[in-house]
């Protein structure tokens, strides 16, 4: 047997992993199931991918690092775009979630969030039109590993990149201030308020957090996969599987469901082929509902 | 004036289709509260079992069996009912979120089927041959419509009739006092999770139904046809014509589905052709922000009933208030 | 300073607009006192105390702590201005240890003076010390209810408000959490309760005072109340039992 899935499954869950940390978070804390988080994913891509074009425009071209496919400009385009896309989550819930959770019906928030991602897909595919997009052209030679396994060098920094990104921010969760105040909120909104926390400064925090980690994620699809309106959308369901597996407000769970989805989708593809991919999410997601609906780190609800 | 008429009537036809729907998703979130975000997978089942079931014999995939139409409608409906029902099965005791997520992956998987499973949906070129009612008439294209119309409406006032019934009946008012308060739903336990699970699936058989009289109309169906594009319409259609009211269905459907084949021709007519599929987004885009400001500004849409009332228990879980 | 540590005036607050819960009600608490105030089920006691705290909306009256106003201030600036609410349930956060339980509180401090206050908290609760690795969810009641207390006290708040802190008590705990609350005042903390269990609040309480559909209807020292039959008939609708001997 082929071993070479394992890596493309532990990619595949990265991507996942680190977009369903948002989903995760943004159901505990703020709790609604946010159908627009993989369209935070697709506009935090088109923006860095902006971003990248417009350094491109002002400095010419500039030479990767290394043998990765790409140079600084990306790197910088990387932060801008998280900072764009925590803005712009940041700016919907101001506009449309805020105004719709203080009227207490949780569930249209969830619609306003269908209705937004329809509207913010369809704006991308407006602007950029529905034609993929590449970071780079270039292709890179996969270096063997042993066990028969070959990656890329583009591969490596990026699975690099998510296991820096997971332990800071579940450092971040446990360790500090704002993430105590995270977990409070997500444990009982009342008595954070009581206890001093400032509500408010906590919803932003997880819209910037959950926005910032969604642009990278997107950033990875784009390197790895091409960028396209919909591959945010694409992701959304393999995303809400993860954080239900991993169980809803784990940080760290939402991380292994994404590892695990990643590589049970890798493995599919090899038994049932690649255009059965998307069905497995589901197959999961139903299992997780059905034998252990708080999912491997979750606790009862109060 | 012919062609006027004719065209009203196709017209008519394809909002009365929508209105079908949306009756079906009005049971399941107007009056039970239950959030579907999969109509087009259920749709899509009603389409394809009945087109599988009525379709002349084709070697190259399963079926078909060439039975009468009213049996594929008939089947279509149960089937649909069906996936529903195993779907609120597994997700109605918890809470409203898994609901929503699981029946957007249903639509996910649904499609997936349709596109990939080619010996038994066609693949992506579908199904054709469907047997469409009234086919002897398709030479007078007028004649053709306006059976059919008279069909759909038929199908359309039955559904509604039903549904007011029901929606007056005790069985109604268990919904209504669920849909209420849905932390008592879920603490009546087994008997109010399985009045909830009838009423998502009776929606989903009208949606089934619907699935099949489209297709039936059309004679051809393919994956395309089930994106999520259209349970994004159908709930705009529901929300416009305003949640809770069967009359607000139907009103909703035909409104919405005017400014849509409005727009649509409107873009058609101005632009021109290699920009008219980034146009068709943009139209997206503007029904996108229009549900978006009815949910903020007039929630209960044109015919609705009272809005949901706040719930106050203070365990009843919200979302996270912001002061 | 002198002057009452809390003074309100005619406070009206309810969740919805137009239908008040609490409907004028006026008291005071002095410095280092215990005050508790009774009342029977649906007087809105708990809703007074909270429109205090700031988490049910006032439409009307006034509160003010050490003379300065903060009526409607939001809940969380509470703390800050130095009252502390203990809710009646769900007062800790479960799936938390006890220290971070603590330093949720101490979040508003600086780090270093919070470390030190929750290293005084120990000290002064070492039941909680053995347990600070240890998810609150695990704690017995009167722990949960001791915790909640510890973390009020870390902000060293000038007003102490507690919602029934016997509610859901075993007669054994209810009797540990008085006996705490009753040192905590030893060492000079004011603090204001809303209590069911007139008897245990009572015998620790200074001065009381009774709320009926939302008003103050009676106030008068702790001890003399329940001899009082006002009180009785307001509050039970029958005679209470004396807490010791003394004529019926």
């Amino acid at each position: 047997m082929n071993l070479q899935f394992v890596v493309d499954g532990l990619l595949t869950g990265s991507m996942i992993g680190l977009g369903a940390i948002g989903v995760t978070l943004t159901y505990s804390i703020l709790r609604f199931a946010n159908f627009a988080h993989g369209d935070f994913m697709a506009w935090g891509t088109y923006a860095t991918l902006a971003v990248v074009g417009a350094i491109g425009a002002m400095v010419g071209k500039v030479a990767p690092i290394g043998a990765l496919s790409f140079g600084w400009p990306l790197i910088v385009a990387l932060i801008v775009g998280c900072v764009l896309t925590g803005l712009m989550a940041l700016a919907l819930d101001a506009v449309l979630f805020s105004r719709l959770r203080s009227r207490g019906q949780s569930i249209i928030v969830v619609m306003a969030s269908f209705g937004a991602s329809m509207a913010l897909r369809s704006l991308l595919e407006f602007i950029f039109t529905s034609r993929p997009a590449y970071f780079s052209r270039a292709i890179q030679i996969a270096m063997p590993v042993g066990f028969g396994i070959r990656v890329t060098p583009d591969q490596i920094a990026l699975l690099v990149l998510t296991a820096v990104l997971v332990a800071a921010t579940h450092l971040m969760m446990t360790r500090t201030r704002t993430g105590r105040s995270m977990q409070a909120v997500s444990q009982n909104p009342a008595l954070a308020r009581v206890v001093g926390i400032d509500v408010a400064r906590v919803v932003r925090a997880t819209w910037l957090l959950g926005g910032a980690l969604a642009c990278v994620a997107g950033v990875m699809v784009g390197i790895l996969v091409q960028i396209r309106p919909l591959m945010g959308f694409d992701m959304l369901l393999p995303m809400f599987a993860a954080a239900i597996l991993g169980g809803i407000g784990s940080v760290p769970g939402a991380v292994l469901g994404g590892l695990i989805i990643g590589l049970a989708e890798a493995a599919a593809v090899q038994f049932v082929g690649a255009e059965w991919r998307a069905a497995v999410s589901f197959v999961i997601l139903m299992a997780v509902l059905l034998v252990r609906p708080i999912g491997l780190f979750g606790v009862k609800e109060r | 004036m012919i062609d006027l008429i004719g065209y009203g009537a196709f017209f008519l036809i394809n909002a009365l289709i929508f209105a079908l729907i949306t009756l079906g998703l009005n049971l399941q979130w107007g009056l039970t509260g239950l959030f579907n975000v999969g109509v087009a997978g259920f749709v899509a089942i009603g389409a394809y079992v009945s087109a599988l079931l009525t379709t002349p014999d084709d070697p190259a995939r399963f079926g078909g069996f060439d039975l009468p139409i009213l049996i594929g409608w008939a089947v279509a409906m149960a089937a649909s009912s069906l996936a529903a029902a195993v779907t609120g099965f597994a997700t109605l005791r918890l809470r409203s979120d898994y609901l929503a997520i699981t029946t957007f992956g249903v639509a996910v998987v649904v499609q997936l089927v349709a596109l990939n499973a080619q010996s038994l949906t066609g693949g992506a070129f579908g199904i054709g041959f469907i047997p469409r009612p009234f086919a002897g008439l398709a030479e007078n294209p007028l004649a053709f419509n306006l059976s059919n119309l008279a069909v759909v409406a038929a199908v359309t006032l039955v559904a509604w009739l039903a549904l007011e019934h029901l929606s007056r009946s005790p069985w109604g008012r268990v919904l209504k006092a669920l849909r209420e308060d849905e932390r008592a739903a879920v603490s009546l336990g087994k008997s109010a999770r399985f009045y909830r699970i009838q009423a998502f699936a009776v929606g989903g058989a009208l949606m089934g139904l619907a699935g099949a009289v489209q297709a039936h109309f059309i004679g051809f169906i393919a994956p395309d046809n089930y994106a999520p594009m259209l349970t994004f319409q159908i709930w705009v259609m529901l929300i416009v014509g305003g949640s809770g009211s069967n009359l607000g269905a139907v009103v909703g459907a035909v409104l919405v589905w005017a400014i849509w084949a409005g727009s649509g021709a409107a873009t058609a007519a101005f632009f021109p052709p290699e920009q008219q599929a980034r146009a068709a987004s943009l139209q997206i885009v503007a029904i996108g922000v229009m549900l978006c400001l009815i949910l903020l500004f007039r929630p209960s849409g044109l015919f609705g009933d009272r809005p949901f009332r706040r719930r106050l228990g203070l365990k009843a879980r919200k979302p996270l208030e912001t002061p | 300073m002198s002057g009452p540590v809390l003074q309100v005036r005619d406070l009206v607050a309810g969740y919805e607009p137009g239908v008040p819960i609490v409907r004028g009600a006026s008291i005071r608490v002095e410095r280092g006192e215990i005050v508790v105030v009774l009342g029977p089920n649906g007087a809105g006691k708990s809703s007074f105390i909270k429109a205090i705290a700031g988490l049910v909306p006032v439409s009307g009256g006034q509160v003010l702590l050490e003379g300065q106003d903060i009526t409607a201030v939001p809940a969380h600036r509470m703390v800050g201005m130095g009252l502390a609410f203990v809710p009646q349930t769900e007062n800790i956060f479960p799936l938390m240890s006890v220290e971070d339980n603590l330093r949720t509180a101490g979040d508003i401090l600086e780090p270093k003076e919070a470390a030190r206050r929750i290293a005084r908290m120990y000290d002064t609760f070492p039941d909680l010390k053995a347990f600070r690795r240890t998810g609150a969810g695990n704690l017995s009641g009167g722990q949960r209810q001791m915790l909640a207390v510890a973390r009020a006290l870390i902000v060293e708040p000038k007003l102490l408000v507690l919602d029934e802190p016997s509610a859901g008590l075993s007669p054994k705990f209810v009797a540990m959490v008085f006996s705490m609350l009753s040192d905590i005042r030893k060492a000079g903390l004011t603090i204001l309760l809303v209590e069911q269990n007139a008897r245990a609040a009572l015998a620790i309480g200074d001065r009381a005072y009774v709320l009926v559909e939302g008003k103050d209807a009676h106030e008068g020292v702790a001890s003399d109340l329940w001899s009082d039959p006002v009180v009785a008939e307001l509050y039970l609708g029958q005679r209470p039992q004396p807490p010791k001997g003394g004529a019926a």
